[in-house]
């Protein structure tokens, strides 16, 4: 069977509104790789992270930039790419530190690139002061045998 | 999607969360709890997980603003009705250690 393939693009206004449409829009687009019910939920996790950051850290919750998420499946790989155009983050090793946060003040704990690591299998930040930050995640899902086939190698 | 509903008994809050725990909702739930404990002498605020499907970073944000505020007036948070995935986000943020579990018996 060859690799099944989909991209999906979308930019969406920095709005929390948007953190549950972008969920959903990846959850739909997994469904037909039938995900396991953790798969499913540590990739959610993580693309709410990631958006969510860039809502609030990147645009400052000013609503007024647009987030950028692609997210492409290549068989049993599903890459996420969440990008925006903020304020991009000046010490990437230390904003990755787990519970590093620069807004307290906003209840934030400082878990979220934890849970980005943790929940995926790779993940990568590009970021540059005033221009803008790229996360980039990847996963492998395991697909289920068909009934009664018999993997061929 | 059902929203979040607050219930103030004597010095208990309870909050009976929605299905989404993310960052939307926590800023909702956050103003509201302020409001309460401005306005009663709460000392316990019950969170009630029974009807969450999905939590995020943002959801450790408000356990712990909460039990900030109450540790404040000497007074303590409590969960119940935890499902297998909030359950992991709460490992891994260590935060069973601020607030304590209800179990089903003490429901009701
Ligand atoms: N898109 C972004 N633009 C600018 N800064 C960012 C961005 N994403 C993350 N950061 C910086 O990295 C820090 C750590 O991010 P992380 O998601 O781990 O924690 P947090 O968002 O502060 O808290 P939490 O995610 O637990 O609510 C943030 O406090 C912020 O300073
Ligand atoms: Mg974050």
């Amino acid at each position: 069977m060859e690799n099944q393939r989909n991209v999906c693009e979308i930019d969406f206004l920095a709005v929390s509104e948007n953190e549950a449409l972008a969920r959903m829009v990846v959850a739909a687009m997994l469904m037909p790789l039938n995900p396991t019910v953790d798969e499913l939920a540590d990739i959610k996790t993580a693309v709410s992270e990631a958006v969510t950051n860039a809502i609030i850290h990147g645009y400052n919750q000013n609503a007024v930039g647009m987030v950028h998420m692609r997210c492409e499946l290549d068989g049993k790989l599903v890459t996420i790419v969440v990008s925006d155009h903020g304020v991009g983050i000046e010490n990437i090793e230390q904003a990755m530190e787990p519970l590093y946060t620069s807004k307290p003040e906003l209840e934030r704990s400082g878990m979220g690139f934890s849970f980005m690591e943790a929940f995926m299998e790779t993940l990568s930040v590009e970021s540059a002061p005033g221009k803008g930050t790229v996360v980039k995640m990847t996963k492998q899902i395991c697909l289920p045998e068909p009934d009664g086939q018999v993997p061929e190698e | 999607m059902k929203a979040e509903q607050f219930e103030v008994d004597g010095k208990t809050m309870t909050i009976r969360l929605g299905e989404d725990l993310d960052h939307h909702n926590a800023v909702y739930i956050r103003e509201m709890a302020d409001c309460y404990i401005e306005k009663y002498p709460i000392d316990r605020v019950v969170f009630d997980f029974g009807g969450v499907k999905f939590m995020d970073s943002s959801g450790i944000g408000v356990i712990m603003g909460r039990y900030k505020q109450m540790s404040y007036v000497g007074g303590k948070v409590f969960v119940r009705g935890i499902g297998k995935s909030v359950d992991r986000i709460f490992q891994m943020s260590g935060l069973y250690k601020l607030v304590t579990r209800l179990d089903a018996a003490e429901e009701a």
